[in-house]
């Protein structure tokens, strides 16, 4: 896993392991529920900044920060972790196609600001999200 | 998800709202097509990303670039409802990631690949709603 990190392309190939599977499968049924359930729970028509995802992306790239961060400094590596909880978890909590959609339906509204906006705030509040939970990691860890 | 909107016209939030759209067996479905959604992002993610020889998160770019077309194309084909909940919502949004494209960014801005890092956005984005925009019109056109 360790290896992955740092040169996930030259890893030649590692045999699909079924429990990895299984850890990637829980993780995402639970994040899935998650979103889809937040998602029915606060539903938001074209003209409006659509929360529920911007929330779940936001929150998912926090905690997919905070996990990375925090497996890697621990030895050995937990090997099913980081399936559950990154691959998993925080990939299925989190969502590309849906915002595309969102943006495909306020620029047939005409609402191009909002269309920019919504794309340029999710990504640079993502961006800030990964960076702040690692960050904050590592400096915890240096002080400890 | 149109049609429970138009039961409560006046309420964006509706914490309790829920069963209009998605049944309990819908929700059991959600579930299982969220592990779906996952481990197809897993097994094409890493297909790709072996198939590369660059440093650049191909396989990132092809999940979420392929998911957004597909969803695009159950938009165009005026897929609603629980079917489009369960399609779309839980097997498209889980199997595409918000969360490891912004990693994957951060990595490569901390390992000083500055422009590798802006291109992973810009061409995400771009792609990502050139691919919207053409599975809805396929859809439109089926």
């Amino acid at each position: 896993m360790a290896t992955q990190d740092t040169a996930r392309n030259s890893v030649p190939r590692r045999r699909i392991d079924f429990q990895e599977l299984v850890a990637i499968a829980t993780g995402g049924a639970v994040g899935s529920l998650a979103r889809v359930g937040l998602s029915q729970a606060l539903l938001t028509s074209p003209g409006e900044w659509p929360w529920a995802t911007f929330a779940v992306n936001i929150a998912g790239a926090l905690m997919l920060g905070y996990f990375v961060t925090r497996l890697q400094e621990r030895l050995p590596v937990s090997t099913l972790r980081r399936p559950l909880l990154a691959t998993g978890l925080c990939g299925a909590f989190t969502t590309f196609s849906t915002v595309q959609i969102e943006l495909l339906k306020m620029a047939d509204r005409n609402d191009y600001a909002l269309a920019a906006a919504y794309l340029a705030v999710t990504v640079v509040c993502g961006y800030i999200a990964v960076f702040a939970s690692s960050a904050l990691v590592r400096r915890v860890r240096a002080l400890t | 998800m149109r049609s429970a909107k138009s039961l409560h016209p006046d309420r964006t939030w509706r914490p309790f709202g829920w069963d209009d759209v998605v049944s309990t067996p819908g929700w059991i479905a959600v579930a299982v097509l969220g592990s779906v959604g996952s481990i197809a992002r897993f097994l094409v993610d890493r297909s790709v990303s072996r198939h590369t020889a660059a440093r650049f998160p191909l396989g990132t770019l092809a999940v979420n670039a392929s998911g957004a077309l597909l969803l695009g194309l159950l938009t165009g084909l005026a897929l609603s409802g629980e079917a489009l909940v369960l399609a779309g919502s839980a097997t498209l949004g889980s199997y595409t990631t918000f969360s490891t494209w912004m990693l994957e960014t951060h990595k490569l801005g901390e390992d000083g690949q500055l422009a590798a890092g802006a291109a992973n956005v810009l061409v995400s984005m771009t792609l990502g709603i050139g691919a919207a925009l053409l599975g809805r019109a396929i859809g439109g056109a089926l």
